[in-house]
This record gives structure tokens, C-alpha cells and sequence, in this order.
């Protein structure tokens, strides 16, 4: 089999998911920001009130186009596959500790290579955090880690959290009184919804039929010297980059006066450190987790609600942290989180696999 | 035959008992229930020089790992 041929299709996705990422910030989303799978999520816990935090507030239609394009693609290929009941406390819990180690940082994997795609200096030692996390996770995995085997289970367990997206959706266009919706602050600022749902059907259809995933390209690198996935991360980085440059987006070199970001190095390291270690123990990065809740893993659905109660809960007790900074309950929170993450590792060793 | 169930288990879980289980003789056969497992194992096995058959075994997939 050829190169392009093996590995075309991922990189031509990753350069795709770069660009709609600088459209979507050109169109209105906050900079940096055309995807956030943390940030989203945290976002739309806030309008349903979880949390408020008045200026992160809104049901974003990108993770509704990622669930349901990942979901729409996989029963096109046949791949719509029910499965769930592998330790679904242990991937609540890794979900919760992804979003608190997220939310340190400011962004989920894919806004880190979005930040660096803008100039971002402070996501470059995200990133090396993030790595040495999943450098960790890798020995976890040679050790024996397991969260054990998912079954078949009814397809309803497949569906409820698509069809919650689907009222997320209506919600949305609804409007009714008693949700929040940010008037000021990175949750007003948002592309038009039409816009951000076709972006987010388009990048989940071409996420699942890729397996993109951010946590998965260094892990397999680590692991296999496979650098298959890892394609896909250079690519976006490339593309946002371009985008950014071609639409007039801001791309400036610095750690300084970069947009919802601070420039508190150890604990943007720490951060994407647990986010790097918790993504490779739940199998894949929020990303990737929203693209299996929508082709069937209900699995990864209690991961995606483990993030949003994680998201709630960072807001409601002041643990993320802000362009003005960390916290010191954030900063308690990750070591927690961290001790929490490992702990699940060791516990699920198992030193022969079937 | 040297045989593997990996069904059910996430990534990369299948590909490390792949890697495992190939030091204990071929040819190797990998039983997976979706299609993720089936490129991942097939692209780690052929990159390591192996040949690979895969075929459809109910809604499960069977892969045979071979020099």
C-alpha cells in the first residue's frame, strides 16, 4: 500500500478540520477557538445552568455537529456499533479529571494545536506537558492498564446521548427563557449557528471515518513508532496556521496578550499533563470521546458527561482559570485530579492480558 | 493456531496484545468487533512486516497475522 494512500485521507482531514477551525474563528467563535471541545462543553453546561459563570455560557452547535456527523457517518459505513459497560465510573471520573486538568490549561487538546496555530507560546509548553502525560499513560498501558471489555448492549444505550443532542439543538433554536446565554465574554462571541452545526457535522463525519484523535498520534508514536495519527495533528496545525494568516485571524508569536490563555507555565504544563495521562487511560482525547459517544460507545458518552459535571464543577468552585490566571482551588484541584487519574491507573493493572 | 479475543476493548489495547501475543508463534489469529481495531492492528502488523487477512466472522471481524 502506498503512503498517500495510507495516510492521505488523515492528513487531508487534519488540513480540512485547520481550516474550518480559522473560519470559525473568522465568523465570530473566540480566537483560538473554532473548536474546544472543553470549552464547548463547558460552555453549554453554563446554559443549562450547571454553572454561572456568566461569561461562558451557550449551547454550542459545534458538539452537536460532532456527535451527530460521527453518528450520521457511522451507520453509513456500517459501523454503528452499541457497546458500553467498561468501567463506566472510572471513565466519568477520567472525564471529570480531563476537563479540570482542560480548564487549567484553557483548552482541550485540539485548541492547544489551535493556539499554537496562532502564535501561542503558552500552548507549546501545554503541549509538552501533554505529551509527557501521555508518555505517562504509555506506561500505564505497558503495564497491563485495562478498563476491561465493553459488551453489546441495547441500541437505546447508542442513541441517548445523540437524541440529547438533538434537544441541546432545539433548545437552542427555542431559546426558551430559562437558559443563559453569555452577553459578554468568549460565550457570546460565536459563529452563526448554521455555520458552526455544518462545521461540526463535517469535521465529526470526517473524524470518524479517520479516527482522528490528538492523544492517539503521540501515544501510537510512543508505542508503535506509528506516526499515522500523528499526521493528523500536524496537519491541523498547519492549516489553522495558513488560515489564520489568509483570513486576517490573529497570529502573533508570543506568551504575552494571547486571547482566553495565561502565561503560567508550570501549570499550563501540569494541566495538559493530566488532560495527556486521563485522555490515554479513557482510550482518546475529548474529541475523539465525542466522536465514539456518537457511533455508539456509551462508553465514551458517560466519559463526555464525566467532562460536563467536571466543567460544572471547575466554575461553581472557581477552579479554572481565567486570561487573568490560575487559581489556587484549580491549582489543588489538578494535583488532586492528577493523584485521582493515577490511582485509577494502578488500580486497573493487570500484569497478564488474555 | 495461536488465537486472541480482543473484542471490547479500546484503543490501543488491541494492538498491544497484537504485539504480545506475536512473540508466542504464527500464524496469529486476532478475533475484534469493529472496524478501528482492524486498521490499527493491520497497520502496526504490516509496518512490522507481517501479512494480514481479515475477514467478516458474524459482526465480529477475524484477522490472521502471518510472516
Amino acid at each position: 500500500m502506498g503512503k498517500l494512500k495510507q495516510h492521505g485521507f488523515i492528513i487531508a482531514a487534519g488540513l480540512v478540520v485547520g481550516v474550518i477551525a480559522a473560519v470559525l474563528a473568522f465568523l465570530g467563535n473566540p480566537v483560538n477557538m473554532g473548536f474546544c471541545i472543553a470549552c464547548f462543553l463547558r460552555d453549554i453546561a453554563g446554559a443549562v445552568g450547571l454553572h454561572r459563570a456568566a461569561v461562558v455560557q451557550y449551547i454550542r452547535p459545534e458538539i452537536i455537529g460532532l456527535v451527530l456527523g460521527a453518528m450520521v457517518m457511522a451507520l453509513a459505513e456500517k459501523e454503528f456499533n452499541v457497546r458500553g459497560g467498561s468501567s463506566p465510573m472510572a471513565r466519568f471520573t477520567l472525564g471529570f479529571c480531563v476537563m479540570v486538568g482542560a480548564l487549567m490549561f484553557l483548552g482541550c487538546p485540539l485548541r492547544m494545536v489551535l493556539r499554537i496555530g496562532g502564535g501561542d507560546l503558552n500552548a507549546v509548553v501545554g503541549l509538552v506537558g501533554f505529551a509527557a502525560g501521555i508518555f505517562c499513560g504509555t506506561l500505564f498501558l505497558k503495564g497491563g492498564f485495562t478498563l476491561k471489555k465493553s459488551n453489546p448492549q441495547p441500541v437505546a444505550e447508542g442513541l441517548l446521548l445523540p437524541v440529547m443532542m438533538v434537544g441541546l439543538l432545539v433548545l437552542l433554536l427555542a431559546a426558551p427563557a430559562f437558559l443563559f446565554f453569555s452577553t459578554e465574554g468568549p460565550g457570546s462571541m460565536a459563529a452563526p449557528v448554521a455555520a458552526a452545526l455544518i462545521a461540526g457535522l463535517v469535521v465529526g463525519a470526517l473524524a470518524q471515518k479517520t479516527r482522528l484523535c490528538m492523544v492517539g498520534g503521540i501515544r501510537d508514536a510512543i508505542l508503535f513508532r506509528d506516526f499515522h495519527l500523528l499526521l493528523g495533528f500536524v496537519a491541523i496545525l498547519v492549516a489553522v496556521l495558513v488560515g489564520n494568516l489568509i483570513l486576517g485571524n490573529p497570529v502573533n508569536f508570543s506568551f504575552e496578550g494571547q486571547a482566553v490563555a495565561h502565561t503560567d507555565g508550570l501549570w499550563n504544563f501540569l494541566g495538559m499533563l493530566l488532560v495527556g495521562l486521563a485522555s490515554v487511560l479513557l482510550g482518546g482525547c475529548p474529541l475523539r470521546q465525542l466522536i465514539l459517544a456518537g457511533s455508539g460507545s456509551s462508553d465514551s458518552a458517560v466519559a463526555v458527561i464525566g467532562m460536563i459535571v467536571g466543567a460544572a464543577f471547575c466554575h461553581n468552585f472557581g477552579l479554572a482559570s481565567s486570561a487573568d490566571g490560575t487559581t489556587a482551588a484549580g491549582r489543588i484541584a489538578v494535583i488532586l485530579c492528577l493523584v485521582v487519574t493515577a490511582a485509577i491507573g494502578g488500580a486497573n493493572l493487570k500484569s497478564q492480558k488474555a | 493456531m495461536n488465537q486472541i479475543d480482543a473484542r471490547g476493548y479500546s484503543c490501543p489495547e488491541p494492538v498491544l496484545m497484537t504485539k504480545n501475543a506475536l512473540k508466542k508463534g504464527l500464524p496469529l489469529q486476532v478475533l475484534v468487533d469493529s472496524m478501528t481495531p482492524v486498521q490499527n492492528i493491520t497497520r502496526f502488523a504490516t509496518n512490522a512486516g507481517y501479512q494480514v487477512d481479515c475477514k467478516s466472522v458474524g459482526e465480529d471481524y477475524e484477522l490472521t497475522i502471518t510472516k
